[in-house]
């Protein structure tokens, strides 16, 4: 179709429904819930040609995949597009997630319905961009476009304090990306193009390597978020609306553990090397100090980022023990963290939609109006614990158990984390959802209605599917992996031999 | 046949609990109950035929992940010890389905009870046919989530809450340790799988193991580490603060979890991973000592409890103790023969125990009882039977295992053998104490509930004033019960305490030879290891005669000072404890550990949470970092914003980062 390829089709269609939206005109509530049909079929259907791509997609092989490329700026800056395995299951996952995103909006959302569906149509071209995108420049674009959807999301139809936290959301991520910047140019001068496929052999010299790590490390460690960057995260939660903050824990910081995978290790093995020690540093610290911050919060959008952001912890940790396991289980920690706080904000969305407040001393008592609806969040939280069985274990499991291998003191420390998460999930569950039903506003609540049903039930299944056959998604990870760690360590022992004839 | 096993009680689960609102609560009673019948009698058969006849046998039933050389499957494995935990299992875990029927009557969600029931019993299924470490980690985690919703299954109380919460996490303390243990295995044998782990125990006996910055004999840290995951799950001394807690939950949960099966995981464990305990004396002494150290520990906090269920629940850990002293010494066939007649005769106590509190209306406190015995007395005499076995009365079961085990722990060779002799022989007494206290106070001497206002009459209106164990029988029990005399139970809860009764009474003698005597080889067919020089077995047979008859010696002694105290002088024991106000309040408060533990980890996680949210994130991130900065822009902005009015700022930060990725986007062009 016009000389387009199925990842081209996946950005362009998404755009397409945006325009049509934009074309809406006549009474207003019909205009609002055209636009809401319209933003739905169109997610749908990108979910579908997604799912055909991943037909066409052969889980075997390491190399890029579906790859078109166009013509663009220049001749050595081209519109290159094509998966691998590592980014495959983080395109289905987008796509999986808008469709429940743009229903879970479906009440709660009612000024500029319009603009607000635009808005996550374009998020979701940027975010599928960004994990297709096989060239620099066209990542930079992608990853740097997302952050203007969204922070309109969170700056327009955000709470009381959507402006700090818009504001506090951008400064972070603005220092990250110049500094990014600044590096991809580098990286151009150096080799010649921004042709990722190429850049992956290009060997950079040690000392750039530093330099180039540290400028990407700087934005990706602030999209993570990683420990003592992550305070924008409680904050843009708090403030976004539940679709906003579905996509933000469950796609938006996956781009940072994608970058790692995609750029830092590969292309800067030996300063990843390097740098492994203040990894494991920043990820123990983060893993800790946010579940115990945690467990003392008040507001359980609050606590689910924090959980989230000590979660993205055993990711990074994961990913740089640069053992199958490690990265693996890292890989699928992102899926499965994707999965599970996109539930558990959408949980949290259900009763705020009822009663407007987010404070966990509002509630209580629960079950005995909603039974249903205390049961997803039991397997959800459950999740987050990661009790096994659930899609939460096997990226913690198989992260720790990498992590072991190369360094016990911080499979020690990192595995305190399952006592700490324990600790503030179920206390949080047991404020929310046990006790007497003694307030009367919750009195009258009533229980999930069919369209919060068809939200949470299908990834609680997939929840629980993936705990016990995690398969489909880890076998994914796996040839790239192994790839990946093959031409790490034939660099790094290259550089080795390289310092041995020097001396 | 294996499958179904295992998998029917899940299918009991799914129907309940999915369900359970459309076929009611009958239905859910009936299919759970009948499934798990089905469950049970297919393990009898399996365990003569494994037990009697052939070996080990494995069950693929589907992958569970691969990744890189580690792979985990779902995976059944059947020889003998699995076979003793099958029984064990589904027997008690179908009786309590069936006496529940009758406990739970009047209960609303008997669904959501009975699902959750045969949940556990999936996972416990899971956890004794695992055939790899990962598998059993399931099973463990899968019993833990269980034991959390069973222990907090009346959720309007806060104890309740309390109780399930602290038992989960006690239990994951313990899996912390569990956890590192396995990823210690499959950093030493490169697998979690049980077939290949065995075989190459001996390659890592002399090797050492950096752990922590300190050179550790591999499998010494190995099981340390694994043991620490059985010290949860079966509250032994340090963590044992969930068990008594625990008793929150519906009495029929405390019998089937919190005494006759998920606590003995911590047992089947070791007992399971013998291979590797073998190898590690340093570990195996370990074992011997906090078992010891937990039988005499718990006996004694046993001795003043005044709740008839916890005195129970304090009694199980001790018991537990008692396995794990087996299980140090060498001697695992004893360990498990004691876990396998301690299911019959502790899960008789607790549903005897249940039956009393349903015939006293939801009481508990031991006080408030008394002269039960004419009013009920197939429970008393039922209790009477469990007490018999629990205290060793010969030729019952509790005289074959749990002597087998003082024997045991005499002719040890481990160090801390000598210790777990005096320890186990002492918790003797105090065992047939505190066990005969509890049937006297109960069953025995004047009516105390007559008189003294049996709380109920007026619980509606006055808040009971009694220890706060009367409060929750009350908030739970919200309907007023008119004062008349207990009654006994009906038959649906008496034909398990009979059926269990007959377990408590002949199991020992049965099963004896089997488990520990001559046809030791032929029932094990290696399914436990025992190392060459290991001949615990054979040398307890050998012990001096004092030592035999030790056990039954203090059980007299503590049944004759029960008589004396509870039916011949029954001020005696308040005048004791008021001359001994220390150690009475000592014991009477568990030795203090959960006050410890409360300042030691609960307030100060909490505090430095609180800390860290404040002044890590507030003051210092936020304070120096964004805040800082954006606290500027916000300032100019809104001087902006008042020139203005309604959307048009929203479109001014839009407009903000469209300029700013246009700068960039251009800076960027320039430079090419």
């Amino acid at each position: 179709m016009f000389g387009l390829g199925i990842l081209s089709g996946l950005l362009v269609l998404p755009l397409v429904g945006a325009a049509f939206i934009l074309t809406l005109r006549g009474e207003e509530e019909a205009v609002r819930s055209n636009a809401r049909w319209a933003a739905l079929v169109t997610t749908v259907a990108t979910f579908v040609l997604s799912v055909v791509a991943w037909q066409r997609f052969d889980g075997g092989n390491a190399a890029f995949q579906l790859v078109e490329t166009h013509a663009w700026l220049t001749d050595s800056i081209r519109f290159k597009l094509g998966v691998d395995g590592f980014s495959m299951p983080f395109v289905l996952l987008t796509t999986f997630l808008m469709p429940f995103c743009i229903i879970a909006s479906w009440q709660p959302i009612e000024t500029r319905v319009k603009e607000y569906m635009v808005a996550f149509l374009v998020l979701e071209t940027t975010m599928i961009g960004v994990f297709v995108a096989l060239d620099l420049v066209l990542f930079y674009l992608f990853f740097e476009a997302g952050l203007i959807p969204m922070f309109l999301i969170i700056g327009v139809w955000g709470g009381k304090r959507r402006v700090y936290a818009a504001f506090k959301f951008f400064l972070y991520t603005l220092l990250g990306s110049v500094l990014m910047l600044l590096a991809v140019m580098a990286m151009y001068w150096d080799a010649g193009t921004t042709d990722i496929a190429v850049l992956l052999k290009h060997r950079f010299a040690p000392a750039m390597q530093t330099w180039l790590w540290l400028a990407f490390f700087a934005s990706f460690a602030v999209k993570m978020p990683m420990w003592p960057v992550h305070t924008w995260l409680p904050d843009a939660h708090v403030e976004a609306p539940t679709a906003g903050s579905v996509i933000l824990a469950a796609i938006l910081l996956k781009m940072g553990g994608y970058g790692f995978i995609r750029f830092s290790i590969p292309m800067f093995p030996d300063a990843s090397v390097y740098f492994t020690p203040l990894v494991y540093a920043l990820s123990i610290v983060a893993i800790i100090y946010t579940s115990l911050v945690a467990m003392m919060q008040e507001d359980m959008k609050k606590l689910i980022a924090y959980s989230s952001v000590a979660h993205m912890g055993f990711v990074t940790m994961g990913l740089f023990t640069m053992t199958p396991q490690g990265i693996q289980g890292a890989m699928f920690q992102m899926v499965s963290h994707g999965l599970v706080s996109g539930a558990l904000f959408l949980c949290v969305g259900v009763v705020y939609d009822r009663l407007h407040t987010r404070m966990i001393a509002d509630y209580g008592g629960l079950v005995h109006r909603m039974p249903v609806y205390a049961t997803c969040f039991m397997v959800f939280t459950m999740a987050n614990v990661g009790l096994p069985g659930t899609s939460g274990f096997v990226g913690e499991f198989l992260t720790l158990t990498g992590a072991f291998k190369v360094n016990s003191w911080v499979a020690f420390f990192a595995t305190t984390g399952v006592i700490l998460s324990a600790a503030y999930a179920l206390w949080l569950y047991r404020r929310v959802i046990f006790g007497k039903l003694e307030k009367e506003k919750l009195k009258s609540m009533p229980d999930l209605n069919y369209r919060e049903v068809l939200v949470l039930v299908p990834l609680l299944l997939l929840v629980i599917w993936y705990g016990v056959q995690p398969g489909a998604v880890l076998d994914a990870f796996a040839a790239p992996t192994t790839e990946l760690l093959k031409s790490t360590q034939a660099a790094l022992s290259a550089a080795k031999t390289a310092a041995l004839t020097l001396h | 046949m294996y499958q179904a096993i295992v998998f029917l009680p899940l299918v009991g689960f799914l129907i309940a609990g999915l369900l359970g609102r459309f076929i009611g609560a009958r239905a859910s009673e009936v299919v759970t109950t009948s499934l798990l019948f089905v469950s049970c009698a297919l393990s009898w058969i399996a365990f003569t035929q494994v037990g009697f006849g052939g070996g080990t046998t494995r069950v693929q039933v589907a992958n569970w992940l691969v990744s890189g050389d580690l792979v985990v499957d779902w995976a059944l494995r059947i020889d003998t010890l699995t076979a003793v935990m099958l029984v064990v299992v589904t027997t008690v875990s179908s009786l309590v389905h069936l006496y529940s029927v009758g406990y739970m009557h009047e209960d609303t969600s008997r669904p959501r009870f009975f699902a959750y029931l045969s949940l556990f019993t999936f996972a416990m299924l899971m956890l004794v046919t695992s055939d790899n470490l990962v598998q059993m980690f399931f099973g463990w985690e899968g019993v833990g989530l269980a034991s959390y919703l069973l222990i907090g299954f009346w959720y309007d109380k806060p104890s309740a809450n309390a109780a399930a919460i602290k038992a989960f996490i006690v239990n994951r303390v313990g899996d912390f340790g569990f956890s590192l243990g396995i990823f210690l295995v499959f950093t030493l044998f490169g697998t979690i799988a049980f077939e290949g782990i065995f075989p190459r125990v001996g390659e890592f006996a002399s090797q050492t193991f950096r752990f922590l910055g300190y050179d550790w004999n591999a499998l010494t840290i190995t099981c340390l580490l694994l043991f620490m995951g059985a010290m949860g799950k079966s509250a032994q001394f340090l963590l044992h603060t969930w068990l008594p807690d625990a008793m929150e939950g519906p009495t029929p949960v405390s019998a089937l979890i919190h005494a006759a099966t998920m606590v003995t995981a911590g047992v089947f464990m070791v007992a399971r991973l013998s291979p590797l305990f073998e190898l590690a004396p340093t570990a195996l002494s370990v074992v011997t000592v906090i078992g010891a150290t937990t039988a005499f520990f718990a006996a004694t906090v046993g001795l003043v409890q005044n709740d008839i269920k916890r005195v129970i629940a304090y009694s199980t850990c001790s018991q537990l103790g008692y396995m794990f002293v087996a299980l140090g010494v060498g001697a695992y066939s004893a360990g498990i023969f004691h876990l396998f007649t301690h299911a019959f005769f502790k899960a008789l106590l607790f549903l005897g125990a249940g039956s009393v509190i349903h015939a006293m209306h939801h009481e508990q406190d031991m006080r408030h009882m008394g002269g039960l015995r004419k009013h009920i007395p197939f429970t008393a005499a039922m209790m009477g039977i469990g007490t018999l076995a629990l205290t060793g009365f010969p030729f019952t079961a509790g005289y074959f295992s749990k002597d087998a085990i003082i024997e045991a722990a005499y002719a040890g060779k481990v160090p801390g053998a000598n210790f777990a002799f005096l320890m186990t022989v002492a918790a003797a007494l105090m065992t047939s104490f505190y066990s005969w206290r509890l049937y006297f106070m109960t069953f025995e001497g004047r009516p105390r509930w007559s008189h003294n206002g049996h709380a109920h009459a007026h619980g509606h209106i006055a808040p009971a004033a009694g220890g706060h164990e009367h409060e929750h029988a009350e908030e739970h029990h919200g309907r007023a019960h008119a004062l008349h005399a207990p009654h006994e139970s009906p038959l649906v809860m008496l034909i398990p305490l009979a059926v269990l009764a007959v377990g408590a009474v002949a199991a020992g003698f049965l099963f004896k030879e089997a488990f520990i005597g001559h046809d030791y080889d032929h029932f094990w067919k290696g399914a436990l290891f025992t190392a060459k020089d290991n001949h615990i077995l054979h040398d307890m047979h050998e012990v001096p005669g004092w030592v035999v008859a030790s056990p039954f010696v203090m059980m007299v002694v503590g049944f004759l000072v029960a008589f004396w105290f509870y039916v011949i002088d029954p001020k005696k024991p308040v005048q004791l404890a008021k001359a001994n106000p220390l150690l009475y309040r000592f014991l009477f408060n568990k030795w203090y550990f959960d006050e410890l533990y409360d300042v030691l980890f609960v307030r100060s996680a909490k505090w430095l949470g609180f800390f860290l949210w404040r002044k890590g994130d507030g003051w210092l991130i936020d304070g120096f970092g964004p805040d800082g900065v954006s606290a500027r822009v916000v300032d100019v902005t809104n001087r902006v914003v008042r020139l203005q009015t309604g959307y048009v700022y929203h479109y001014a930060f839009a407009m903000l980062i469209g300029v700013a990725a246009f700068v960039t986007w251009y800076l960027f062009g320039g430079v090419l």
